[in-house]
């Protein structure tokens, strides 16, 4: 069974301990439900949405605020840098979803 | 494993009151150009306990010198040689004066006037037997965790970090606190997003002022070179904000009030927990960046007398460092399986749910009295001795007025 494991009740988002195919996950940690049905993939380590956030809304880990959605994000999908961006931080939705190599320097 | 407070293990006493864990001899260069013959003098010892340590000048940056000045009086350290080539505005003498001052077996040349590379690592060498024959009569004193300095900093994160490596940490912090002993943590850089949770943990009004003012100035710092402490390999990891990354790293700082900022090169007054600024002051020219690699970071630590520094880790390092053990802890199981021969602290298992936080954190509290108590980490048994001495502009103390204004 694939896990995933949520830090704080409050949280929007959970930490695959593996890597997510569409399916059903269990959540490890203080998770208010006993799991969650994985709608993308979702690499190791990346975050998987708890419920359905709307683009605006605040990302929560540990409890506190991560950064916003910067579009509308359905529950049991992937959450990173395509989707969210940070509150202080404007280059990093510039970065590459995967790699996260910089996409705003030319190497000329 | 016993209580923390029922460990104690034999330390070196120094003739300056303090307690050390390692008896080692600094061989260190005033400028690049002294660099080889240091090296040559470090390498000829055949000594694991001879480290090479210096600055690449020539001309004197205070923060630079301050660095090198808290080394020399670093409780793990029993000699000191300082090694110049003649003509540079950092003063091997006057290092050495500061040695002797506390205490400490020294000797200082100039390559020039010694003729040459031969003629001064021979001069060293001869130094540097003698001091090692004179450090095995150093005495030694019990310690105990009260009276232990240990530093944390975390270093290529990913995922795990912040569920697991500087999870045990914080815990182990909050133990050591309890005891009586002291813990520094840094990057505040990377605590931007999260003002308001480190300003509900000061101790007092004064600790509530210091991290207020520091945390601003780190963000500033941030936003006006434009570049936050996460790299490509942490967002590839995973992390997608630097606020995501920043709770991630400040939970090593475990639960216990702040006691205040302490400074690079700047002692903590007393026990507790402290946040270290590692960050550039303002000034009328802006020296160096933040962090520029996790040497530079453990330097930091050691330079505010920690005994023993923390690696964070998830991605795997290799460094050891100058001066103190390092301790590399990682949360990624895989990583520790990889890099075992360089890894020492595997925080893997809580993930799996094979242990609990608590009992984790007593398993890195043994892992730092074994240490403390002479085992090699294994950096140390692997020969690691990396260091990093570069030009900052920064304030002794936490100034509440910018440099530039006044």
């Amino acid at each position: 069974m694939q896990t995933a494991f949520q830090i704080d009740l409050t949280d929007n988002v959970a930490t695959a301990l593996c890597p997510l195919a569409p399916g059903e996950t269990r959540l490890l940690g203080d998770a208010a439900q006993s799991a969650i049905e994985a709608v993308t993939d979702v690499p190791v380590g990346h975050k998987i949405a708890l419920r359905d956030i709307a683009q605006g809304e605040m990302i929560v880990k540990y409890g506190v605020v991560i950064g916003h959605a910067t579009q509308d994000i359905p529950a049991g999908s992937w959450v990173h840098l395509h989707v969210m961006q940070s509150n202080y931080d404007e280059r990093s939705s510039h970065l590459d979803v995967n790699t996260g190599a910089p996409k705003d320097t030319r190497y000329e | 494993m016993q209580e923390l407070r029922d460990i104690t293990w034999q330390g070196y006493a120094r003739k300056n009151g303090k307690k050390g864990i390692r008896n080692r001899v600094l061989v260190i260069y005033t400028v690049k150009c002294a660099e080889f013959v240091a090296q040559e003098i470090v390498r000829g010892s055949g000594s694991g306990d001879v480290e090479l340590l210096g600055f690449d000048g020539c001309t004197d940056n205070q923060y630079a010198v301050n660095l090198l000045i808290s080394f020399i009086r670093h409780p793990n350290v029993g000699a000191v040689l300082a090694v110049g080539l003649g003509c540079e505005y950092v003063q091997p003498e006057w290092l050495s004066r500061i040695a002797q001052e506390e205490g400490k077996v020294t000797d200082w040349l100039f390559i020039q006037n010694e003729g040459g590379t031969r003629a001064a690592v021979r001069r060293g060498l001869a130094f540097v037997e003698e001091a090692l024959r004179a450090l095995r009569e150093t005495p030694r004193v019990p310690m105990g965790f009260s009276d232990l300095i240990v530093g944390a900093e975390c270093g290529g994160s990913d995922y795990t970090s912040g569920l697991a490596g500087n999870v045990v940490v914080g815990r182990f912090y909050d133990r050591l606190v309890d005891e009586g002993g002291t813990a520094i943590f840094e990057e505040i850089v990377e605590a931007v997003g999260l003002d308001s949770l480190l300003l509900s943990r000061a101790a007092n009004e004064q600790a509530r002022r210091e991290i207020r003012y520091t945390y601003d100035k780190a963000l500033e710092y941030c936003r006006s070179v434009r570049q936050y402490s996460v790299s490509p390999g942490n967002f590839a990891g995973g992390l997608s904000t630097i606020e995501e990354k920043s709770m991630g790293a400040v939970i090593k700082s475990g639960s216990r009030p702040i006691q205040g900022v302490i400074k690079v090169s700047s002692p903590a007054p007393h026990p507790g927990l402290w946040l270290l600024d590692s960050t550039p002051d303002p000034y009328w020219m802006q020296f160096g960046i933040t962090n520029p690699n996790d040497n530079e970071g453990l330097m930091d630590l050691i330079s505010c007398g920690a005994h023993i520094v923390f690696l964070v880790t998830g991605r795997g390092n290799v460094v050891g460092s100058a001066v103190s053990p390092c301790i590399k802890i990682t949360g990624n199981g895989e990583t520790f399986a990889r890099m075992q021969e360089d890894m020492d602290f595997d925080a893997s298992p809580v993930l799996r749910g094979e242990c609990s936080q608590s009992e984790l954190a007593l398993q890195l509290a043994q892992m730092v009295a074994d240490t403390a108590a002479g085992q090699m980490t294994k950096s140390e048994a692997l020969g690691h001795h990396e260091f990093f001495v570069p030009y900052k502009y920064q304030e002794k103390q936490v100034a509440f007025k910018k440099a530039c204004e006044e």
